[in-house]
């Protein structure tokens, strides 16, 4: 690699997190660490109260997260004319204006509209934008796309993101492989591979092979010799198909874009509020991975929407919701299948089991 | 080049239409002037059309540093020559992804002149995201970056960029000071961030409350929340008015009944609370939040051992600490060495991509805790172990060569020497 470069003066390095304290609103420098309550203006508007009596009104809009710089220079033109020039991100990709005074809420929501055609919402008991990864854009793993699955399930789900109309909060995402980056979710939509890796035996000398056979988490991985050459093999009665070897090799190919489909899990929740933080289970699988718009995901994401809306009690995570009226109801409201495939296999399968004549009949 | 009639991305494009904005017809604007992110669109309607992707992975680094370039090439690039290298340079972002815009904009113009100009907020890690640059200007590109006072993102084995809420600048719910102890963290362990040198990732995230906005509890390793020791603050005048505007059944059916603990009650229109026996869920405070507030004496809980599917399926993380202050330097300080502790034992300890719950789960988190010097303390646990397989240090002599084996519970074996003669 290194070949004669005339080696310049570098830049500084470690130069650790850019100083936060020059990104505050300075509302939000004044009265740090002293506000006194928030209150709900109407979707996508939150009136932050300080100590002092300050006022600081949050306008939320979402955001399709990839953005080309002339956006966000509109972006920035938009929070000088009208915040000061201050703004913030969210955790789930939406972008948060500010403002002083109720008066200038509207012109800056119209700026926001009309210049970004960016919505206004995703706060409360709303749907919020969906989180996910890189997809074919640029990750080096997907068997779908990311963005794109995203936008189009955004335009079905748009009427819940401008709304507070569900139960209580409802967080998606959406994962491209088995990693599942997109992480725990109300709804999450994820790749499902169905075969062991095929393997490109004259490719595989460019991998640490100890690094592959040991990141299985079966021990399905074992090595053989090749026409003379080190490779590997896959036992595939103990493959799971979770593609960690891929990570490791591209020659251990997981991906099938003839039989790769997407299934979708429900009730994940990290805050710890009432039950405290869960893990998503399945709920449906199979479905196609259908670009561009993935009409089948959207389908299946409405069912589950519809029901929860019609059954949760207000404050319930759909989680919290399915778990009240047990999964024999979930599967009846919903009209998916149960079958043998929701059953646990995996390590700690039987604290899955109902190991109680608990029963609704 | 000839106006074509055709579009060359017919599938892409029907992601142009509907309400939600749509990243196709953003890039394809910004595809007029700069052709390598043309032909990466290009690749991606390739993708979209064949369900297959196009990128591989390989190993970029910037001098000095072993990680926080995400180095893609093309496999298909004799179709898209232009767009044959597209890595993408993990930067890390201001606590809490605040941000002036003279800051958004020197990015963008970093962006425009070394990279196909496509920026990301953020990544799921939570690093601001600079997509599309080759190999030279991966380089320039990360020099101009830190010659303006920005730093790379972690990537592979090291400590990885940290997120948190958005804390004190806004939220009244904020226990500590989140986008404070994330600056200080990674200004403290930058090193560790930039030289990937455990076994495998290591993720904060902070969160100022149990709400966790961060998402902390189960996407990093080391879960950091805001909590209180005293009692919730009770303002009983916003409860009376609470109560008046919304019923006493509201408060009952959504406040006193949905308490995990059922350690809040209303009782003669006020709230009573037994605060020994309250978990910090904050359900009551969203609720009531100009009635109820945390308590004054605050300070964190840290978790440990969280983590996506990777392997052995999701974990999530459990108590580590479950109060400690989080105010002072001295504080701070603390933390830095409890989490040095556990780096020492695990990088000592752990196997090659191993994280460090899955490193407890295999040497279990009693022989974890004595490794760094942890007291073990009963909200550790849902409960104690229902199994009895237990190794008691106290009670099992070691059996080293040449000591008697006395073990009360095995029955003396000598006739193995005896059989061995039939």
């Amino acid at each position: 690699m290194t070949t004669t470069i005339v080696k310049k003066k570098l830049a500084p390095r470690d130069n650790g997190a850019p100083d936060f304290k020059k990104m505050l609103h300075p509302l939000m420098a004044k009265n740090y660490g002293k506000w006194k309550y928030h209150e709900k203006v109407k979707p996508g508007i939150i009136k932050r109260v300080a100590e002092s009596g300050d006022e600081l009104y949050v306008i939320r809009a979402g955001s399709p997260r990839t953005m080309s710089v002339d956006t966000i220079r509109k972006i920035c033109d938009i929070a000088d004319k009208h915040c000061q020039g201050h703004l913030k991100f969210t955790s789930r990709c939406n972008i948060e204006f500010f403002v002083t005074k109720e008066k200038d809420i509207k012109p800056l929501i119209k700026d926001i509209t009309t210049i970004l055609g960016f919505p206004i919402g995703g706060t409360g008991h709303s749907v919020s934008n969906i989180l996910h990864t890189q997809g074919w854009l640029h990750c080096n793993l997907p068997g779908t796309d990311a963005a794109g699955a995203v936008k189009a399930l955004m335009d079905e789900l748009y009427k819940e993101f401008i709304n507070e109309r569900m139960p209580q909060r409802v967080k998606i995402s959406t994962s491209c492989c088995s990693i599942n980056c997109g992480g725990q979710a109300d709804i999450a939509i994820n790749l499902q591979h169905h075969h062991p890796p095929k393997i490109n035996h004259s490719n595989m000398q460019i991998c640490e092979l100890p690094k592959v056979t040991a990141i299985c988490p079966v021990a399905a991985i074992r090595p053989i010799n090749v026409e003379g050459k080190s490779s590997l093999e896959v036992v595939e009665e103990k493959c799971m198909y979770c593609g960690a070897c891929h990570g490791q090799c591209p020659s251990m190919e997981i991906r099938d874009p003839k039989t790769d489909t997407l299934s979708i899990w429900v009730g994940g929740k990290s805050a710890n509020t009432r039950g405290g933080p869960s893990f998503m289970k399945l709920a449906t699988f199979g479905l196609p991975n259908n670009p561009p718009r993935w009409p089948e995901v959207s389908e299946a994401v409405g069912k589950i929407l519809n029901a929860y809306k019609k059954g949760a009690k207000e404050y319930e995570r759909i989680g919290e919701w399915i778990e009240r009226i047990g999964w024999k109801k979930f599967f009846e409201v919903t009209g998916f299948e149960f079958t043998k495939y929701h059953i646990d296999t995996f390590r700690f399968a039987r604290t899955t089991f109902n190991t109680s004549a608990q029963v609704r009949l | 080049m000839a106006k074509e009639k055709e579009s060359k991305t017919p599938m892409l494009d029907e992601l142009e239409t509907g309400p939600w904005p749509s990243f196709v017809k953003d890039l394809k604007q910004l595809a007029k002037r700069k052709p390598e992110l043309e032909q990466a669109l290009g690749q991606l309607e390739d993708s979209y059309q064949t369900n297959t992707n196009h990128w591989l992975g390989t190993v970029l680094n910037l001098d000095g540093y072993g990680g926080g370039v995400i180095a893609r090439y093309s496999d298909v690039q004799d179709k898209f020559p232009l767009a044959a290298q597209f890595h993408t340079i993990r930067i890390i972002e201001p606590s809490g992804w605040l941000y002036n815009t003279a800051a958004l904009r020197q990015l963008c113009d970093i962006s425009e002149k070394h990279s196909a100009g496509i920026l990301q907020f953020h990544g799921m890690t939570g690093d601001i995201l600079m997509l599309g640059s080759n190999n030279e200007k991966t380089y320039t590109a990360g020099e101009e970056l830190m010659e303006n006072g920005w730093d790379i993102g972690g990537s592979g084995p090291a400590l990885r960029t940290l997120a948190c809420c958005v804390g004190p600048a806004y939220c009244e719910m904020s226990c500590f000071d989140t986008l404070g102890l994330t600056k200080f963290i990674t200004d403290t362990y930058i090193s560790e961030l930039h030289r990937p040198e455990l076994p495998y990732k290591y993720k904060f995230k902070i969160s100022g409350c149990a709400n966790d906005c961060a998402n902390s509890i189960q996407r990093s390793d080391m879960p950091i929340m805001g909590t209180w020791r005293d009692k919730i603050q009770v303002n009983q005048k916003e409860v009376a008015k609470f109560i008046k505007e919304n019923g006493e059944n509201y408060v009952v059916d959504n406040v006193i009944t949905r308490c995990p603990t059922k350690c809040i009650k209303l009782e003669k229109k006020k709230i009573k609370i037994d605060d020994s026996n309250c978990v910090k869920c904050m359900h009551c405070i969203n609720v009531m939040h100009k009635a109820l507030a945390p308590g004054k004496d605050k300070g964190v809980t840290i978790l440990l051992g969280g983590k996506r599917t990777l392997k052995i399926g999701d974990t999530m993380s459990s108590v580590l600490v479950p109060f400690m202050k989080m105010e002072t330097r001295e504080d701070w300080d603390k933390l830095i060495q409890l989490v040095r502790r556990i780096w020492d034992f695990w990088g000592e300890h752990g196997l090659d991509h191993e994280r460090v719950g899955e490193f407890i789960d295999r040497v279990g988190l009693g022989t974890f805790l004595d490794g760094i010097g942890v007291e073990p303390d009963p909200q550790m646990v849902k409960h104690p172990r229902s199994n009895p397989y237990i190794k008691f240090e106290e009670y099992t002599q070691p059996r080293i060569a040449g000591e008697p084996k006395e073990s009360p519970n095995v029955v003396d074996k000598e006739v193995e020497g005896k059989e061995a003669a039939v």
